[in-house]
């Protein structure tokens, strides 16, 4: 005798961060096991808990897997040219300052042909929030090396490993003169989301750095497993040490990844060293931008 | 003596009735705000006046690099903005300059970067952007001799092609060629005008020595001065398509930080903004940044004319040229050749039709500019072989000596 399965509806639940996703744009381009989709939902879930309003979010994204972010997400989103994602940003908070002006980029686009804007804008202290995945390699032209790959690790235009040395992101961003610099990997998922919280709410340029797993390219080229594998290796070998001198963050292949939050100062911004000094230099005369934009006639 | 009506300030504003693409398209025009304009009779350089023009048009976000000859338009900005509202920003390089530029255009603030060769050849990347984007913004172009670093101090017209073509792909600009200060002040509130219109990057392309020259500018009064402010949507986040075009010739702007939640990227893109990598979406998305200008060449087309009816020769200037060439058309007229003069202020898109026309009547075209032949190529290629196209090219580093513009005149209506 059959039994008969009863068929029971499944009421379809929505996912936790579909508010704040064009969910008619999914699926998305990444690759399973990519890490750049958790570092999505950390942020996502970061802007849902700090209560921000979505409508004066702006995120801009450059080019590659990660510059696809600005174009996943339900707000206001820029997918800009190539290393141009942060001049572009400027551009944003500069012409309407009101705004949180997120940059969501990977570290080829924002430390590779990028790197200048990153420690220019840093400089200036611009009031921007800075998100760089880093998984080490140029995963959407197909694997070749990056300004972050490990020395000795292997790329598609390093086949016989890499001998450039690599940048030690945090601590540039640091020197440069972040006021909150952080590094998480993709398994951090809730101090990471601890972090994006803290960042949002905090001013100036804010970098975090985080390292993610790229299965098809990184891991294939250099044997590391699966992303299962590298997310062990992740939980096994990152070393959480806030605070800790960024001199000594950097990451040599399959080292421990030293995170943690390293800085978290507060400095006035650009826009606060530029308004108090024309009013102390031009008194009266001086007209501030107001904070909804330009000279908008209508 | 008869009192003189004030000519450029009335076919500037009978102009920018005509520009429209249809009625009411394009934002309603308006009063400058006061507070940029600079009224009065000045003794200004080009740049200066450049830079008060930007201002008068309502510019408020001014991102650069600084780069002979160009740079005394920042200077002056840079000094006048704290008092009005607006933001200069010195750039790590021109590339974010640009970046920048595009940037603050999305906020609906009026955006301009100003350069000259080299620093254009690297804002290309993101003047392709403004266009992918259809981000109003203008580009200011102060020419020096090149190619590469060329004569940093000394003229040339030689990046008149760069402006139409400089970025990859198939794309549409607008370009404008002032000769004097004054000029220089006019046709930057022009150039805001149709980028807001337009939406597209306009360039008005200076040169050294109009940028350097200092000659009486004259500024109106405010309300006598007329902008087109940026149009913003009047649909709702919830119907709103950044890329739609609802019948009219550019779609709807939307600001960020308005509660729309569009996006807007470099990649082939379909209506709603979204990366669409197919055929079909790239020739309606390419097809439609390229015709929005092409298709409205005859209403954005502007240049001056003089004696080309019945004329034999026409010589073809723009910028510092066509003032240089003055001396060399008087000089072939004294000697009995029949010469006509069009003179660009639009330069892209090109007289294309008027060339066409005169081409059935004169003998050739003369067109002397800066460079080793560039807009010749134009008149040549709208004069089809009915007429000649002579250049008279000079390299840059100094002007035209007339008598050499008078020899091909005289050269060419044998």
């Amino acid at each position: 005798m059959s039994t008969q399965l009863q068929e029971r509806e499944v009421m379809a639940e929505e996912h936790p961060i579909a508010p704040f996703i064009r969910m008619d744009r999914m699926p998305h381009i990444w690759c399973p096991t990519c890490g750049i989709g958790t570092v999505v939902k950390c942020y996502a879930t970061a802007l849902g808990e700090t209560g921000v309003d979505l409508n004066k979010v702006a995120i801009v994204s450059g080019i590659g897997c990660t510059g696809r972010v600005a174009g996943y997400m339900k707000l206001d989103g820029f997918h800009a040219t190539h290393g141009r994602a942060i001049p572009f940003a400027t551009g944003l908070k500069l012409g309407r300052p009101e705004l949180l002006v997120t940059v969501f980029s990977g570290d080829g686009d924002l430390a590779g042909i990028g790197g200048n804007h990153l420690i220019h804008t840093a400089r200036r202290n611009m009031d921007l929030l800075i998100i760089l995945v880093n998984n080490f390699i140029y995963g959407m032209t197909g694997g070749q090396n990056a300004a972050t790959t490990p020395l000795t690790a292997k790329s598609s235009t390093m086949p016989f490993g890499n001998f450039e040395r690599p940048f030690n992101l945090p601590h540039l961003a640091a020197s440069c003169g972040a006021t909150y610099v952080a590094r998480w990997t993709s398994l951090h998922i809730r101090r990471l989301t601890k972090a994006f919280k803290e960042a949002i709410q905090r001013k100036g340029f804010r970098f975090i750095e985080v390292i993610a797993p790229c299965s098809t390219l990184y891991a294939r080229l250099n044997k590391l497993g699966s992303g299962l594998d590298l997310m062990r290796f992740y939980h096994d070998n990152a070393e959480i040490r806030h605070h800790v001198d960024t001199r000594e963050a950097g990451i040599d292949f399959q080292s421990k990844i030293i995170c943690g939050k390293f800085l978290d100062e507060e400095r006035p911004t650009y826009l606060d060293m530029m308004h108090d000094h024309y009013k102390k230099i031009l008194g009266d005369k001086y007209v501030r931008m107001p904070p909804e934009g330009g000279w908008l006639h209508e | 003596m008869r009192p003189r009506p004030n000519i450029r300030r009335l076919r500037n504003a009978e102009w920018l009735d005509r520009l429209r693409p249809s009625s009411g398209e394009g934002g309603s025009q308006v009063r400058a705000d006061p507070a940029g304009v600079l009224t009065g009779i000045h003794y200004l350089d080009g740049d200066f006046a450049c830079g008060e023009g930007a201002m008068a048009a309502g510019c408020r976000f001014v991102a650069g690099y600084p780069i002979t000859p160009s740079t005394e338009v920042v200077e002056r900005i840079a000094r006048r903005f704290p008092r009005m509202g607006g933001i200069f920003i010195q750039m790590e390089d021109e590339m974010a300059s640009m970046a920048a530029v595009v940037g603050a255009s999305w906020t609906g603030t009026k955006s301009m970067t100003v350069t000259s060769g080299p620093g254009f050849s690297l804002m290309m990347e993101n003047i392709g952007l403004a266009a992918m984007m259809e981000t109003p913004c203008v580009v200011v172009n102060v020419q020096r001799g090149g190619p590469s670093t060329g004569l940093p101090t000394m003229v040339g017209q030689a990046d008149m092609m760069q402006a139409r073509w400089g970025s990859h792909g198939d794309y549409s600009i607008i370009a404008i060629s002032p000769r004097s200060p004054q000029e220089a002040f006019d046709f930057t509130i022009d150039a805001f005008n149709l980028s807001e219109v337009y939406r597209v990057p306009v360039f008005v392309m200076m040169d050294e020595c109009v940028g350097h020259m200092t000659e009486k500018v004259v500024i109106p009064p405010a309300d006598k001065i007329e902008v087109v402010p940026r149009k913003l949507t009047s649909k709702p986040p919830e119907e709103y398509l950044p890329y739609k075009l609802n019948g009219g010739f550019v779609p709807e702007f939307a600001r960020a930080g308005d509660g729309y939640k569009f996006h807007t990227t470099g990649l082939t893109h379909d209506e709603r903004g979204y990366p669409v990598m197919s055929a079909e979406c790239q020739e309606q998305c390419v097809r439609h940044i390229v015709e929005k200008v092409r298709l409205n060449a005859d209403k954005i087309v502007r240049f001056e004319e003089e004696h080309t009816k019945g004329a034999d020769v026409v010589a073809v200037t723009y910028g510092i040229t066509s003032r240089v060439a003055r001396m060399g058309i008087e000089l072939a007229r004294a000697a009995g050749v029949k010469v006509g003069v069009l003179r660009l202020i639009v330069v892209w898109p090109f007289p294309e039709k008027r060339i066409r026309q005169l081409a059935d009547k004169v003998k050739a075209f003369v067109v002397p500019e800066i460079n080793y032949g560039q807009m010749v190529l134009e008149v040549e290629r709208c004069a089809a072989g009915k007429a000649g196209a002579i250049p008279v090219p000079h390299l840059g580093g100094g002007v035209h000596d007339p008598n050499d513009i008078c020899k091909a005149i005289v050269e060419a209506a044998k």
